[in-house]
């Protein structure tokens, strides 16, 4: 999307993975990854279901830290700084690195408790303050204009897809630094759907967004660079025109052109 | 020979398949028809069965409507002498004399509410945090085990309780944790009457202990299973904002399970309520309102059981008997309030 836009060098990494192993119990699902995110870019994942695109997902912010018998091998580099150190914490971690998950997950109270939740988790704001704040945020999220007169009902009353931006809104209010989507329009109707996008295009001013999807409309509408998994493994990571345009690996061709998968 | 074969076969054949023809003609309508009547025969059974169910699972239903009548119309008729006798004095007066057959409920509605909500105010914390424990914090190995124990707990029959607490929960309270309570509130007001003198070991607190290990596992099991329902990714969104454990239970966890919470603890509490047996052991069986809750006392439960085989004369008989309506009544409100509690919430959440 963006091919005009890319400058002739590599932008910087923010994250960059290095020989990735991760293990549920005794199953290797992901297989010696390495690839970088680039910082204010969006990177896509694709691959069939199991390839190992959403374990990759989970372990850039540790979520699968809250389950037994799950372990990463290999080094995540988040800011040159290594986060499968056991001896980092993890709320800042989180903190810095935002998630939204393929069905939306607005927590059971008000929508305007939904974003200040999170903020004052991190921040003693002044009532008008946090008001701004959550203003912002959910003007962030094109979200204002459909809910500013009911801020405090509940989150569970709106939409999928208003649910969704709330989500999106509530990552975003907490000032994260990265943004992980798993395969966040899976449930959404179509026009939900392009906001949703609108809203991924317009967060990559401010944030390095990586995003699992099936869709591969979707990875090459939204994403400079493209990660093409299969099995575990990753298959190819490129600039998404190239890595769509022309493939340097037949599996990748295959894949994008619905052989298989 | 040749000749005719053909012909004879071709007659034999033209006629055999006419006569195939119509009788397989007859043969599907006569098919059709049975199998008209096969399946209206089946719908009539199939009707017949539904009717069967509708029916038996309606009597079900009735059946308890007719049995909670029952005991309330057989309660508010057994009391009828009582009733009428004492007025609305039985609900103040603290006298139970059975020589002068002056009977007032007072006590025994302090001490069943007394004891509850001491068995409450340990029970409810307690029970929340072996949740919690269970569901987000205990290793994954010692989940089932701490798990069964804690229903095994619920499974011991009360009058075990009862002896135990009797012979060593009682003796142990008195030697070691009463003293020290008395002791300790002893210069604080309000505390130093509710933690007043000589350490019995029976009595309301003893009491209210027992009750509190009673309903712990009601507590305990229902909320580990509520929170088990909240969606896992639910708890990783909470988590993936920076939440600590504590805040994704006190924020997320709490509110989305709060209606299965309750319903729990008032499950418990309505236990509280009723439990006669292991009460009885303890309480010290005392007809007189203590500010201390050391001293001994009595609950609704613990007087019936305790004197209705002794119960001489009609209006001793009534007084009791009235006794069990006031505690009917007691559960009911408290039932009713939980629901109402319920409702409110609900409506404010949707």
């Amino acid at each position: 999307m963006n091919a005009a836009v890319h400058a002739p060098k590599e932008p910087p990494t923010k994250v960059a993975v290095r020989s990735l192993d991760f293990y549920y119990g005794a199953d290797r699902s992901l297989k010696n990854v390495s690839l970088p995110l680039h910082a204010n870019k969006v990177t896509a994942f694709i691959g069939p279901s199991g390839c190992g695109k959403s374990t990759l997902l989970r372990v850039l912010n540790r979520m699968y830290d809250l389950y037994p018998g799950q372990r990463a091998e290999g080094e995540v580099l988040l800011d040159g700084e290594n986060i499968l150190d056991p001896a980092i914490d993890l709320n800042a971690l989180r903190s810095r690195v935002g998630m939204i998950f393929q069905k939306p997950t607005p927590f059971p109270m008000s929508i305007y408790e939904n974003i200040a939740f999170g903020i004052r988790l991190y921040e003693k704001l002044s009532r008008a303050d946090l008001d701004e704040r959550v203003e912002t945020a959910l003007r962030g999220a094109a979200l204002w204009d459909e809910v500013k007169d009911k801020l405090q009902t509940s989150g569970l009353g709106l939409s999928g897809g208003q649910q969704q931006r709330l989500c999106i809104a509530r990552s975003v209010a907490v000032q994260p630094e990265v943004i992980l989507f798993d395969e966040p329009c899976s449930a959404l109707d179509p026009i939900s759907t392009a906001k949703v996008e609108e809203l991924i295009d317009e967060l990559t001013n401010r944030y390095t967004i990586a995003i699992v999807t099936h869709n591969m409309q979707q990875a090459v509408r939204v994403s400079d660079y493209t990660a093409f998994m299969y099995l575990g493994e990753l298959v190819e990571f490129g600039e998404t025109d190239d890595v769509f345009n022309k493939p340097k690996e037949k599996r990748t061709l295959d894949y994008i052109t619905g052989r298989f998968g | 020979m040749f000749s005719i074969e053909p012909s004879r076969r071709s007659a034999n054949g033209a006629g055999g398949e006419a006569g195939s023809e119509m009788s397989e003609v007859v043969l599907q309508q006569a098919a059709a028809q049975s199998a008209v009547a096969d399946r209206s025969r089946a719908l009539g059974r199939m009707a017949l069965v539904d009717r069967i169910f509708r029916e038996a699972t309606r009597a079900a239903a009735v059946i308890v409507l007719v049995i909670l009548g029952g005991v309330i119309v057989s309660l508010v008729y057994g009391s009828w002498p009582a009733i009428r006798a004492f007025g609305f004095g039985f609900f103040v007066s603290q006298s139970w004399n059975p020589v002068t057959e002056n009977f007032g409920a007072l006590p025994a509605i302090y001490g069943t509410i007394m004891t509850s909500t001491i068995a409450m105010l340990i029970a409810v914390p307690v029970g929340l945090g072996i949740a919690v424990f269970l569901t987000e914090l205990c290793p994954y190995v010692l989940r089932r085990p701490i798990g069964t124990a804690i229903e095994l707990l619920a499974g011991i029959p009360s009058i075990i309780y009862g002896i135990w607490g009797l012979f060593v929960l009682a003796p142990f309270l008195q030697s070691h944790v009463q003293p020290a309570l008395i002791a300790a509130f002893g210069d604080i007001p309000v505390f130093s009457t509710l933690f007043a003198g000589p350490p019995y070991g029976i009595g309301m607190l003893t009491a209210g202990f027992i009750l509190a290990i009673m309903v712990l596992p009601f507590v305990a099991s229902i909320s580990r299973d509520v929170f088990e329902t909240v969606p896992p990714v639910l708890k990783e969104a909470a988590t993936g904002i920076g939440c600590t454990t504590w805040e994704v239970m006190r924020y997320v966890v709490m509110p989305y399970t709060r209606v299965g919470v309750i319903g729990g603890v008032m499950l418990g509490l309505g236990r509280a309520l009723g439990e006669t047996m292991a009460v009885t052991f303890v309480i010290g069986n005392a007809h007189k309102i203590s500010g201390s809750l050391l001293a001994p006392g009595t609950t609704i439960s613990a007087t019936i059981a305790n004197e209705f085989t002794e119960a001489v004369g009609d209006l001793y008989t009534s007084a009791l008997i009235e006794l069990g309506l006031i505690l009917f009544l007691i559960t009911f409100i408290v039932l009713a309030i939980a629901r109402y509690m319920l409702m409110r919430i609900e409506q404010r959440s949707a």
